[in-house]
């Protein structure tokens, strides 16, 4: 009797273990802006990094990218990093990552042209190759595109089980004439995104409440 | 408008309901007896099933009850019988000890009153009384001296020097005598000292024995009790487990709280060791899973050490090894505690630096200044204190096996209780219900009754109309008989 619960237990606990397959690790893959007066806001773009440096735990993906006249590219990726899964190696990663940044961040220069979508498709590749359980892209513009005219870009996305989040989307001065344009370029893109099979979109413009960025 | 389907009379729902009601009454008066058998046919068909179950619940708690007091009463034995066996033992060593020494201890004793009774005899003896001349000196006292007789004065005077140096005599003789036998009476005094100590001890043993034995006169009186199944011993030996599980429970409930801290101590370098990525369940990691393994290899190590001690009994294969084979186990798991203390010190150490690092990092990545580093000292004191816990938290664990064995065995008699408890009042609601479907089925006889109360009140008019007609029809006949 005591053997055959042994036995049960055991089987139990194996077919328990063996249920929970799925990954566990975050993937973020952050788009600035660097168009035209945007590239302004970088230094925010720094906080908002370092924020994720200070959040993401060893096992998850970090990548930091530009979004410039044509962004659909690797070479706009200006720092990946998957942490390692020993917190010392995770910390030692971090802190190359916040120079790289540190180093992007001084020598930052302004685009012409601005491709969210480009960025969006790049971002959404990325974050689908590392395979990990909860993905999101965080666009950190004033979602205003603007593509030069061999830019082709009106084609529907596949962004299937990410989260999208639009960080610091700054007020033109078109849309201080008119709000309603500031309203419709934000609802347009959220339609946008939900189209293209996002999970979620989320809008922060107050970065002191970073802490709805991430999935908890 | 579909609603208003049955309204003989469209917009009046109450005339239509009335209307409907007269139509149907002589039907349901028609139906009367069946639908009174159907009503009691439900009443027994519901109720009857969980009055059965209501019942058989009571005897099963009954059962559960006689197997749950049966099983009190033989735990309460086996604990009795080990306390009275061990105060048996007490009293085994207690009489080894000091009854074994107690043949000199009536020697010394003896030697002492003899001692001391010689000494007394000496002392009652007295210098011999005064020779008998006293009386001659005395008649020779009384003669007459008048008249200046010289010779008879002279006598008198030669007399009188004579008797002042025998007083002087038998005076220094009776100090000397008195002297010393105030010396032997003084000599008395160690001797009084040493019997009077050694009363005491012969006194204190004989209480130490007097208070073991009635210790077990009562362990005894409770086992009687025991053997005799009476309500006292079941409801003292219910109450005891009852104390023990509720302090058993909190002792528990503490070793779990410093389980946790220990648990704190070594998940994060855990996750050094054996990665943090990795996940069992969606919240809990491997590293997690690791580092509780680890504690509660402790926490088993700790128990054997106790199984191996004989301080507690769960393991009887334990218990009934033989002493060498448990001397090598007890050392076994000794060693594997030093180890697991050893490492949890180490992994505590390790955990301070890495929340150091992380801390530098944050600090870093929030501020672009460079903040000094905190005092070397006041780093050191958390990062020892750390290690310490992390030392000395396994050892501290090992005692739970004493609280769980506790409340183990508590908990059978804790709950059996709640399971009878539990079934009584599963019982009770049973059959509260049973009874409650079934005079449900009598109102409802009744209700049914009054509907038709119209076509019962002409039945009843027209049988006593009848009976009326036939007692008539009968009157003349019995007046002709």
């Amino acid at each position: 009797m005591v053997k055959r619960l042994l036995l049960a237990s055991l089987l139990a606990l194996s077919a328990w273990t063996c249920t929970d397959q799925r990954s566990h690790t975050q993937a973020v893959y952050m788009l600035v802006d660097t168009s035209g007066t945007y590239a302004q806001e970088v230094g925010k773009a720094q906080i908002i990094i370092n924020y994720l440096l200070g959040t993401l735990q060893p096992g998850d993906s970090l990548a930091v990218a530009r979004v410039k006249t044509r962004s659909f590219s690797e070479k706009d990726i200006i720092a990946k990093v998957t942490f390692d899964s020993r917190p010392s190696q995770a910390n030692a990663q971090k802190r190359a990552f916040r120079d790289k940044i540190d180093a992007f961040v001084k020598s930052v220069g302004g685009s012409a042209y601005t491709d969210i979508t480009g960025g969006l498709i790049q971002g959404g590749m990325f974050l689908n190759e590392t395979g990990a359980g909860r993905k999101t892209i965080l666009i950190f513009s004033d979602m205003q595109e603007e593509l030069d005219k061999v830019t082709i870009r009106n084609f529907p996305i596949s962004l299937k089980d990410i989260r999208v989040v639009a960080l610091n989307v700054v007020k033109l001065k078109t849309d201080n004439i008119d709000p309603r344009r500031y309203m419709v370029r934000i609802e347009a893109w959220q339609k946008r995104v939900e189209k293209a099979g996002a999970s979620e979109w989320v809008l922060i413009n107050d970065i002191e409440h970073l802490d709805r960025m991430l999935q908890s | 408008m579909s609603n208003e389907f049955w309204m003989i009379w469209p917009g009046n729902a109450v005339a239509s309901a009335l209307i409907l009601f007269a139509i149907a009454m002589p039907f349901l008066y028609a139906a009367r007896k069946l639908m009174h058998n159907l009503l009691h046919s439900v009443g027994h068909m519901i109720g009857g099933p969980l009055r059965l179950g209501a019942r058989w619940l009571f005897a099963t708690a009954r059962d559960m009850n006689e197997r749950n007091k049966v099983v009190l009463l033989a735990h309460g034995r086996e604990e009795v019988g080990q306390h009275i066996e061990r105060e048996f033992e007490r009293i085994g060593t207690l009489v080894t000890r000091d009854l074994e020494g107690y043949p000199a201890l009536q020697r010394k004793l003896l030697e002492e009153i003899t001692r001391v009774e010689e000494d007394y005899k000496k002392c009652g003896e007295v210098p011999p009384p005064p020779p008998e001349w006293v009386e001659a000196v005395t008649a020779i006292a009384k003669v007459k001296s008048e008249g200046g007789n010289e010779m008879v004065q002279r006598i008198l005077e030669e007399i009188k020097r004579s008797v002042h140096s025998i007083h002087d005599k038998a005076l220094a003789d009776y100090r000397r005598a008195y002297e010393s036998r105030h010396k032997i009476l003084n000599g008395f005094m160690p001797f009084w000292r040493s019997l009077d100590k050694t009363f005491g001890q012969v006194d204190k043993k004989l209480t130490g024995l007097h208070d073991t034995s009635s210790k077990i006169d009562a362990q005894m009186e409770k086992y009687e009790q025991i053997n005799k199944k009476t309500d006292k011993a079941e409801h003292a030996l219910t109450v005891s487990a009852f104390t023990q599980f509720a302090i058993s429970t909190l002792v528990l409930l503490i070793a779990v709280g410093g389980a946790l801290v220990n648990f704190k101590l070594i998940a994060l370098p855990f996750s050094e060791m054996v990665g943090a990525g990795d996940y069992l369940t969606s919240t809990l990691r491997m590293s997690d899973v690791a580092a509780l393994v680890i504690i509660f290899l402790e926490a088993t190590m700790g128990l054997f050490v106790m199984e191996t001690l004989r301080i507690t009994h769960l393991f009887p294969l334990i218990a009934n090894m033989n002493d060498r084979m448990r001397r090598r186990m007890l050392w076994t798991a000794i060693v594997f505690l030093f180890v697991f203390a050893g490492i949890e010190a180490a992994l505590a150490l390790m955990r301070d630096m890495l929340s150091a690092d992380k801390q530098a990092l944050i600090r870093s990545l929030a501020t672009a200044q460079q903040v000094a580093p905190p005092d070397p000292l006041l780093r050191m004191i958390p990062t020892t204190a750390q290690m310490l816990l992390g030392f000395f938290l396994p050892f501290a664990l090992a005692f739970v096996g004493v609280p769980l064995e506790s409340f183990v065995y508590s908990l059978r008699t804790v709950g059996g209780a709640f399971v009878v408890m539990l079934i009584r009042a599963t019982a009770f609601v049973l059959r509260v219900l049973g009874n409650l479907i079934r005079q449900l089925c009598r109102v409802l006889i009744g209700i049914y009754d009054v509907a038709i109360v119209l076509p019962l009140l002409v039945e009843r008019l027209v049988k006593a109309a009848r009976s009326e007609g036939d007692a008539s029809e009968s009157r003349p006949v019995k007046r002709a008989a």
